[in-house]
């Protein structure tokens, strides 16, 4: 009996518009060269060098444990707040290597936004939710200006209409799915260059999923975006190029339709046809 | 049903009767100790007595003054131990991780351990004896150093029960540590940690052996925080150690007074810290 000769079709690119941009994308906004990562004496991640240009979004798949979440949070330095953590090796966005002595990481998480996997808007009104990057940016001190900045950002997060009425009322009375476009819009309002998504939508049912989906493909035409994802499928539906990690390393990165239906590697073929993983 | 299930149902129906007669021997207790004390100081009760200050025995009298004095005393040693407190716990909590944070909490839990008289000793050889006389100065002193460690306890205690999403979430946003640990944290953990302001000040005011060598005690209203000062607990201690009927029925009638202000405090309290978010 043939057992999957050829990989399961995934539809690809269904959202996309007429014009995939993928691949042919021009400038390179994060470059990382020979990242190695520790926690502590365990060794996380080894020797990653990967390019990741302007304007597109870039998926991270591979198992549990793999290093994709870790490999993502070394690129806003989040994982700098793990105590016993190391990096070695060279990150850089727009050729500033940001580990260099003396970078300035409050500056960086500010061009470098992030998404978490479980929603964390903080327990202060939607408005505050969306208003507490800029405030500590200082980005304005107009009130009319912050509150224009605060619905821009809800608009662009698709959540505007939903909350329009009760910008002032707890975000925690939002539902999980309007609780992280809260979160995807309070990063969307310090305008950062480059947007991590760890898992955005792992917590999510299917609608509220398509529609953070679909949200994320409207990003693209602004924000560089790196999404980190479970689902396959996910990965095949949003994201232009796909990079698959296993034990760590870095195995292999590809237009996320080559990716899908004939990929380089055979251990991506074995993960992505559900031989192991 | 047979036999194992019939022991099964009885051993669950036996522990849950202790339990229940557990809960009510000490709610029992507590509610006997209530209305006793009720029902003894009640009848001394009146307008006059809550406000006018001691007389001689045989001429009535009140505790005006000791209810004003409990009540400086109680102000006096928050606004010196309750931000020292908090210090303490959000350093805990926040920024002294490892070692020097180990010892550190070691040695507040020694100190919530230390008997109040000691305080009182302690205040009484480094301030009393240096000024030279008792003030209610080196009372709230006193009371201070017995909430300090009960009020860092707690507040490191509510501060961890912060999620850690919370702080990434500000971190990623670009906010510097003290920001994120006084905009998002501290507000998340509020109502925990005034309730924990809280029990400390209802601690403190039943608190008599550290004013013994401090406060000292006055038959008069206080008119400066520089000389000695009444308050609630050492005026029903006088009263009870003395011969005379009369004076026994104020200490009740002080007692119960005693407990309806450790009452509104708490009832405030929980007032001033409804959640709102």
């Amino acid at each position: 009996m043939p057992v999957q000769t050829e990989p399961p079709k995934i539809e690809v690119g269904s959202r996309r518009g007429s014009a995939p941009a993928s691949g042919t994308s021009s400038s390179t906004k994060v470059a990382v060269r020979d990242l190695n990562f520790f926690y502590g004496r365990v060794q996380a991640l080894h020797n990653i060098s990967i390019e990741i240009p302007e304007r597109i979004v870039m998926a991270f798949i591979g198992p549990s444990g793999c290093g994709k979440s870790t490999f993502l949070r070394t690129l806003n330095r989040m994982n700098d707040v793990i105590p016993g953590t190391r990096v070695a090796g060279q990150v850089l966005i727009d050729d500033q290597d940001i580990y260099a002595p003396g970078a300035d990481v409050v500056e960086l998480r500010r061009r470098v936004g992030m998404v978490f996997q479980k929603s964390n808007p903080f327990p202060k009104s939607i408005f505050d939710n969306v208003a507490y990057g800029l405030r500590i940016n200082r980005v304005t001190s107009s009130g009319s200006e912050l509150a224009g900045r605060v619905e821009e950002a809800l608009k662009d997060a698709a959540l505007w209409n939903e909350v329009k009425d009760r910008l002032k009322t707890s975000a925690l009375s939002l539902s999980g799915g309007q609780q992280q476009r809260l979160c995807i819009a309070r990063a969307l309002a310090i305008r950062p260059e480059v947007l991590l998504m760890d898992e955005p939508a792992s917590a999510l049912d299917p609608i509220a999923t398509s529609k953070i989906e679909e949200l994320i493909f409207d990003l693209k035409k602004q924000y560089t975006i790196v999404i980190v994802t479970h689902n396959m499928q996910q990965a095949a539906r949003v994201s232009d190029t796909t990079a698959f990690f296993l034990l760590g390393k870095l195995i292999e990165v590809n237009a996320t339709e080559k990716m899908f239906t004939a990929p380089n590697e055979k251990l991506t073929e074995d993960y992505i046809t559900g031989r192991f993983g | 049903m047979n036999h194992s299930d019939r022991i099964r149902r009885m051993n669950s129906a036996v522990m849950t009767g202790l339990t229940a007669l557990c809960t009510l021997l000490a709610v029992g207790a507590l509610l006997i100790i209530l209305s006793y004390i009720a029902w003894q100081g009640i009848g001394s009760l009146s307008f006059q007595f809550l406000t006018d200050s001691p007389r001689p025995v045989g001429e009535g009298g009140g505790i005006g003054n000791a209810i004003l004095g409990s009540l400086v005393l109680l102000l006096l040693s928050s606004v010196i131990g309750l931000p020292l407190g908090i210090c303490v716990g959000v350093y805990l909590s926040e920024v002294g991780r490892g070692r020097v944070g180990n010892v550190v909490r070691f040695i507040v839990d020694t100190l919530t351990g230390i008997p109040s008289i000691v305080t009182g000793v302690f205040v009484y050889a480094v301030l009393v004896l240096p000024m030279r006389h008792f003030s209610a100065f080196a009372g709230g002193v006193a009371l201070a150093l017995i909430m300090v460690p009960i009020v860092a306890r707690t507040t490191e205690e509510m501060l961890k029960l912060v999620p850690h999403s919370l702080r990434e979430g500000a971190l990623a946003l670009g906010a510097p540590q003290w920001r994120v640990t006084l905009g998002v944290v501290i507000p998340a953990a509020a109502p925990g940690i005034a309730t924990g302001a809280m029990l400390a000040i209802a601690r403190v005011s039943g608190e008599t052996a550290p004013l013994l060598f401090t406060a000292f005690g006055s038959r008069f209203f206080p008119t400066s925080l520089n000389e000695p000062i009444a308050s609630l607990t050492v005026q029903i201690y006088n009263y009870a150690i003395s011969p005379y009927d009369e004076w026994h029925a104020q200490a009740w009638a002080a007692t119960l007074v005693l407990m309806t202000l450790v009452l509104g405090i708490n009832i405030m309290v929980r007032f001033l810290t409804r959640k709102k978010f």
